[in-house]
This record gives structure tokens, C-alpha cells and sequence, in this order.
């Protein structure tokens, strides 16, 4: 059990309960934090990798983590507009009552 | 060093596992904190301390701000005690189901595996090295990532902001 196995395995928990509650929860603010427990799963394994990787001489795994941070906050951002706006129109932001856009 | 790393693991998994199965919003927005510095913590571990630093000052300081005006902002009336309806544990039970099973799934595969032995020592990443490699070689990268940002920020502005013509003198 190297260290690169044991870094995996706890992104993966953290994935995996990321995953179960955007899929279980029905507030959209729960379920885009669940989103945003994937993606920082999502970094662990690109520090892992640069970490404890074979052959890690540069710090690409570094900069895209950098970068994915910065592309998390964007989304958030977005995300939480769209959630407020959401509850402008409906004054509810449960995900089954907001069926206004369904085709 | 692995104890640290389990002590780590069980802040991080806990609070997030603990937050998603909370009915208080509030609960859940601070426990998710617990956990976005739980990953802080897990940087500092492997050395990366400028992505810990990063991860503090966007998630714990930025993004929690954001999602905790969220959750106040959308502030439901006291009167959603009520159990949950069938449908919805019915959903629950299903992505416990998945969530598991694509566990199941990682966790057998990455055990499985045999990864080619790290390298002795830590890659170079003094801050220094960390701006030069994105001045340099992430020059392009940098710019797009920051072109990125302000249209975010902007739409999501233009997104939350109040419809004007709501008001009564410019509905006239």
C-alpha cells in the first residue's frame, strides 16, 4: 500500500460522497456542493499524481490544479446566480418544482 | 505520516459524509467547510502548500461566502419539517446504490493496480518555480483562465440581478 494508493482510495470517498448526495439530495444548493466535492476529488488526484507519480518531474499536475480551482470558483459563482434567480421566479428551490424549462 | 494522512481522511470524508445527510442547510454549508479545509490540509500534506494556500483562500474564504449568501438568501419558511415523501427516499436509496457501486468499482481498481515507484524526493516547487512554470510554459493558459473569470463574475451578476422592469415606474 504506497502512498499513491492510499491518495486514491480518499479521493475516491470523497468522489463517491460528492456523487450521492447530487444525486440524493433534492435543494440545488446541496446538490451543487456535491458537484464541488467531485471536482476538489478531482485535484486530489492530480496532486497525488504529481506527487507520488512515477517519473514527476514537472509541475503540470500543480498548474491544473491552479487552474481548476480557479474554473470551481467560476462555476460556483454562476451556479449559486442561477439558484437565486431560480428562487425569484418560483420561491422554492427544491429541483422537482423547478419544471418550468422541461420540454 | 499515514496517520496523519487517516486523520486527514476521516475530517474530510466525515464532515462532507455528515453534510450530506443533514436536513439543515446551515449544518451542511459549515460542514462542507470542514471539508474544503480538510483538502487544504491534505495539500499541505503532499507538499503542495501554494495550492493549500489557494485552496483556503478560494474555497474557505470565497466560495463558502458565496454559498452561505446563497442559503440565506433562499431561505425557505419554517414549515418544511415534514418527513421526506416516498419519491424522494425512494431517489435516496438509488444514488446510495450507485454511489456505492462506483466506489465498489474505483476501490477495485485501484487496488489492483501496481504504480511504477515515485521519485525519492518532491518535484521542485518553490514558489518561484510555481511562477515561472505559469508565466512561461501556462502563459496562454493563464490569460484564458482570467478571461474566464471576469465573464463569470459578470454573467453571474447580470444573471442575479433584479429585473428593473418590475418596477412600477418603468412598467408605465
Amino acid at each position: 500500500m504506497t502512498p499513491l494508493h492510499l491518495c486514491l482510495l480518499l479521493s475516491t470517498g470523497l468522489f463517491c460522497i460528492g456523487l450521492t448526495g447530487a444525486l440524493a439530495r433534492s435543494n440545488t444548493i446541496l446538490v451543487l456542493l456535491g458537484i464541488e466535492l467531485m471536482l476538489n476529488a478531482a485535484n486530489i488526484n492530480f496532486i497525488a499524481f504529481w506527487r507520488y507519480g512515477p517519473a514527476s518531474a514537472s509541475n503540470d499536475g500543480l498548474m491544473f490544479v491552479l487552474f481548476g480551482i480557479a474554473i470551481a470558483a467560476a462555476e460556483a459563482a454562476v451556479g449559486l446566480a442561477l439558484i437565486i434567480a431560480v428562487y425569484r421566479h418560483q420561491k422554492n428551490i427544491r429541483l422537482q418544482e423547478a419544471t418550468r424549462l422541461k420540454g | 505520516m499515514t496517520v496523519a494522512l487517516i486523520f486527514i481522511a476521516v475530517l474530510m470524508l466525515g464532515s462532507a459524509a455528515t453534510a450530506m445527510v443533514l436536513r439543515n442547510l446551515i449544518h451542511s454549508a459549515l460542514l462542507l467547510i470542514a471539508s474544503w479545509a480538510g483538502v487544504a490540509a491534505f495539500y499541505l500534506w503532499a507538499g503542495a502548500e501554494f495550492v493549500a494556500f489557494a485552496q483556503v483562500l478560494v474555497y474557505v474564504g470565497a466560495i463558502s461566502m458565496v454559498v452561505l449568501f446563497a442559503v440565506l438568501l433562499t431561505r425557505q419558511n419554517l414549515d418544511d419539517r415534514q418527513p421526506a415523501e416516498p419519491a424522494s427516499r425512494a431517489r435516496a436509496l438509488a444514488a446510495v446504490l450507485i454511489g456505492a457501486s462506483v466506489a465498489g468499482v474505483i476501490t477495485a481498481t485501484v487496488l489492483s493496480t501496481s504504480f511504477k515507484p515515485s521519485a525519492a524526493e518532491a518535484p521542485n516547487a518553490t514558489v518561484k518555480q510555481i511562477g515561472l512554470d505559469l508565466m512561461e510554459s501556462h502563459g496562454a493558459t493563464l490569460l484564458i483562465v482570467g478571461v474566464i473569470l471576469t465573464v463569470a463574475l459578470l454573467g453571474a451578476t447580470v444573471i442575479a440581478a433584479t429585473d428593473k422592469k418590475s418596477d412600477p415606474e418603468d412598467a408605465q
